[in-house]
Formats: structure tokens, C-alpha cells, sequence
């Protein structure tokens, strides 16, 4: 339980938002030449990391917009929020 | 057995104020080097290393465990036992435990309280009603009880329930599996880790793995908080940290770890005999032998290792629990927490070798592995002996998610996800 900076909106309770799971996983450009290998890793296959984690957030009850946020997972605090086709910050590893 | 637990045994020491009782496990030193290890002394870890030494004749194992054996999801869920599932993948794995815990205080000398007070499953709308029916004909067909109860039926099975038709989501029926029930979590881990170390397993407590050491494509051993151990057989039991471990070998799994909250009220007397669970409005309950409601909550939809769980999350549960049981309005809760459960993509456990020999992966239970631990430890206790796979669990390997062949139970198993 926390609360997230919505980049719109602002401060508001992470019961507004929905979890989009871990972020920058690019969509194969090309589905068709893709092995089973590459769509198992695509599809399924997570960091999971515990600690710091670059993940996506959408608005569901507030704006609707999708953000990203960088997140310690081991002890749900929020380091930093920024804008969907933004650059991550390149201070957390 | 050392020391055989029976009547006898609790007269002789009743006669010397319970001051003899022999230590139920070993606290040693790490060996330099194991045949196996196990990483991870919970219920599922400490089974694995007793059918090793039981069936396999391994008995240079030890069992690594971070915190203290039992302290994680073992101690932490809701105790629910059943094999009710839909897939025949499924069937086979879960009614393997369930055969197994039927005799496991008697296999154990240990009294694990397993008790058969049955599960029943609540619909609530008409989809409900068609995929429960749906699931009890395919557990007949493998050979699992289960049996459909109208609305009557239901009422009369746990009067308490509320079945008028008036409310948000009211009671159109549900199923029963009678052997399924509930069992003592902590007395599981504390039976095994007794049994395993009767035969020679090392349970090493307070010792967390750092690294995996391996050249190639061969794992060589162990850096621990305990020093380096050399083994060339490594069993993963790490649940909701198994991506962690993973990671120190350099793979990925396809797993998310999410917090899963379970709430206990005041001790009261005797009141529900029996668990209802009841997935369209997520809430699950029985009653355990002290008189404390145990409820089971969801779990949080973000990745996380906190061990805390959002507070919306219970009070839906809560709300759920006051529609459907009016008389628990009073109820005051004594305790919640969470545990972190690492959850599949198809909701299916993984029991499986990898790519890198002799490393071997027992994980992905997400929010209900209680129930299997007896048949988890027994098939993954197969797998690391003999680098194959049980026929039991050659379904649920890593490889599913690259071939397709997934065991999908999301809603269909009558899980309360």
C-alpha cells in the first residue's frame, strides 16, 4: 500500500492505479520470425527483481494514462515517475 | 525412529515435567560438500529432502533455509487441502498429495492435524454454476469426489451461510469435495524437518544462499552467508524468491512474486465445521482448532517482496465474508499479513529441471502450494534423484512456456486468485 505521483494527475492512492508489470519490453517488430525461444521470453519470462524495478502504471480510476515508475520492490518505495517514451533516469541500476 | 512419539512416550516424560523431550531436529555446521542441497527449509523443501533420503537413498542432503524452517508461506497460509482441480494434469498432481497427506501423520509419527472436514465452492452466477458443474464431472472422471449442492443443499451443509436470494451476489449453489479439509502448517514442516533429519539431513537454519557457483553449463555449489558448499545437485524451493535465485545462475523464469494476505479473528467457539471458499466475491474461511476465523484474501496486482499486502485488498475480502456470514458482523481480527507468493503465467506450479545440469526448480505454486507439499517434495524428490521427471509432474516443466503445452487453471480450478 503506497501512494504514486501520477504524472496528470498527482498524488493519489495506489488503489486508483493498475499494475502494468515490468516496463520497457519491446514488442517484436517482426512476430513472424520470431522462435518459440523468442516469444517465451517475450510473452512470459520476468525480472522479478527485488529491489529496484522499472515498471508500468496505468490510471484506471483517475486519467487513464500509462506512466512508468521506478520502484523498490523490497520495500514499496517509489523513486521516481516519468512519461511513457521518456528516457529511464540512468541513476538506478 | 530416535524417538518414537506415541502414548507411552507422553506418559514417560508427562512423569518428568516435559523437561526430557529429545531436540526433533539436528542444528548442525554445513559440510564442506553435499550429494544435494535444498534451498529452502519450507514445507515443500523439507518434504523434497525427506523422500530423497526415504526413497531415493541420498543421504549426504542438507537443507538450507535463510530465516528459521517453516517461517515462510508454510507459516503463513491458509491451510487448505483439496485436489478439486479441472485439467487431468492437475487431478493427477494435487490428488497424489491429497492420497499422501491421508497418511502422512501416521508416516511422520508426527500429528500433522490433517482433518477432512471438506471444502465446498460457491457460485454465484450462472457461469459459475456452469464451470463448477463442469469441474465436478471432470473430477469424477478422475476418479476425485466431488459432488454439486443446490442452494438448499449448501444451506444445510453450513447453516450460516447467508443464501437469501437478495443479495449482491447470491448463493445459486456450489460444489463439495468432502476429502478435502485442512492441516496443521507449522506441524508439516516440523514432521518432515523430524523425519529428514532422523535420517541424516542436515537442516541448516539462519544460512542464506548468495551465488551459484557453476562452470559451463554444471553447477559446482553453493556461496552461502555459511561459507561455500560444493554439491553437484541443487533444488530450488524458494517460492516467492525463486527469481532471485534464478537470477544467480543467470535465468529467468516466468514468474511474478505478489504479496498474498490471509487474516485470523478473535477465538470463538465452534461455528463453521468445514471451508467455503468463494472466488466471484474473493473470500475463503474456516475455522481453526483454537476457534480463530482463518480468511483468505487476494493478492496485491503489483510485484513486490514486502510481506504486507494492501489494505483494499482485505477489505474487499471483508466485505465478501459480512455479506455472505451476517453473523460474524461483530468479529473483531486479531491478526493479517502477507506472504510473498510467486505466480505462474498459467497459475500452474513448475517442478522441473533447467538447462544447467543439475539444477532442478520447484516454484510457481503462486497462491495455493499448501495443499500439495506432501506430492510436491515426493515428485520433486524424483526429479533431482533421477534427472527425469515423475510421470506425475513431467506436465508441469519449465519448458511449457517455449512449447505452448501450458497447464492452464486461471478460474477453471477453483482457485480464489
Amino acid at each position: 500500500m503506497f501512494l504514486i505521483n501520477c504524472p496528470f494527475c498527482g498524488v493519489r492512492d495506489q488503489s486508483e492505479f493498475s499494475s502494468g508489470g515490468e516496463a520497457h519490453i519491446v514488442r517484436p517488430k517482426q512476430p513472424t520470425e520470431l522462435s518459440d525461444d523468442e516469444w517465451a521470453e517475450y510473452l512470459f519470462m520476468r525480472k522479478n527483481i527485488k529491489g529496484i524495478q522499472f515498471e508500468r502504471w496505468n490510471h484506471a480510476h483517475g486519467c487513464r494514462k500509462w506512466f512508468n515508475v521506478v520502484r523498490d520492490t523490497s520495500n514499496d518505495k517509489i523513486l521516481s515517475v516519468y512519461k511513457m517514451g521518456e528516457k529511464p533516469p540512468v541513476n538506478y541500476k | 525412529m530416535k524417538n518414537k512419539y506415541s502414548v507411552f512416550s507422553l506418559i514417560k516424560n508427562a512423569l518428568s515435567q516435559h523437561e526430557n523431550w529429545q531436540q526433533a531436529w539436528g542444528n548442525p555446521e554445513p559440510k564442506k560438500d553435499y550429494d544435494a542441497i535444498i534451498v529452502g527449509g519450507g514445507g515443500h523443501g523439507l518434504a523434497t529432502a525427506y523422500y530423497l533420503a526415504k526413497k531415493h537413498n541420498l543421504k549426504n542432503i542438507a537443507v538450507l533455509e535463510k530465516g528459521w524452517i517453516g517461517g515462510g508461506n508454510t507459516g503463513r497460509n491458509t491451510t487448505i487441502i483439496r485436489s478439486n482441480y479441472l485439467w487431468d494434469a492437475s487431478a493427477g498432481l494435487y490428488d497424489h498429495a491429497l492420497k499422501l497427506w491421508e497418511n502422512l501423520s501416521q508416516e511422520l509419527n508426527y500429528n500433522v492435524m490433517f482433518s477432512q472436514r471438506g471444502v465446498m465452492n460457491l457460485a454465484h452466477n450462472l457461469q459459475d454454476v456452469r464451470d463448477l458443474k463442469r469441474r465436478t464431472h471432470a473430477n469424477r472422471l478422475n476418479g476425485i469426489d466431488a459432488v454439486w449442492l443446490n442452494t438448499e443443499e449448501v444451506k444445510k451443509f453450513c447453516p450460516i451461510i447467508n443464501t437469501s436470494p437478495n443479495i449482491r451476489y447470491p448463493v445459486l449453489g456450489g460444489t463439495l469435495q468432502r476429502r478435502a479439509g485442512t492441516a496443521r502448517h507449522d506441524a508439516v514442516a516440523w514432521g518432515y524437518a523430524r523425519g529428514a533429519s532422523d535420517m541424516g539431513v542436515d537442516i541448516i537454519q539462519n544460512c542464506e544462499v548468495k551465488g551459484i557457483k557453476r562452470t559451463g553449463d554444471k553447477v559446482e555449489g553453493l556461496e552461502t552467508t555459511k561459507g561455500f558448499i560444493k554439491t553437484n545437485k541443487i533444488g530450488v524451493v524458494a517460492a516467492g524468491h525463486s527469481s532471485v535465485i534464478a537470477n544467480m545462475a543467470g535465468l529467468k523464469l516466468p514468474l511474478e512474486s505478489k504479496p498474498l494476505q490471509a487474516l485470523v479473528s478473535e477465538p470463538v467457539k465452534p461455528i463453521i465445521d468445514t471451508v467455503v471458499m468463494s472466488n466471484a466475491v474473493h473470500a475463503y474461511v474456516s475455522q481453526s482448532d483454537k476457534g480463530e476465523l482463518v480468511i483468505g484474501a487476494g493478492t496485491d496486482s503489483y510485484v513486490s517482496y514486502t510481506q504486507r499486502g494492501s489494505h483494499n485488498i482485505v477489505e474487499e475480502t471483508l466485505k465478501a465474508i459480512l455479506e455472505l456470514y451476517p453473523i460474524f458482523s461483530r468479529m473483531k481480527m486479531l491478526r493479517q499479513w502477507g506472504g510473498i507468493v510467486d505466480i505462474c503465467p498459467d497459475a500452474s506450479p513448475i517442478i522441473s529441471k533447467t538447462n544447467i545440469k543439475g539444477l532442478y526448480f520447484n516454484c510457481g505454486w503462486g497462491t495455493g502450494g499448501f495443499k500439495a507439499t506432501p506430492g510436491s517434495g515426493d515428485l520433486f524428490a524424483h526429479t533431482i534423484a533421477n534427472d527425469e521427471p515423475h510421470k506425475l509432474n513431467a506436465a508441469f516443466n519449465l519448458n511449457r512456456f517455449v512449447s505452448g503445452d501450458l497447464v492452464d487453471e486461471h478460474g477453471a480450478a477453483a482457485v480464489a486468485h
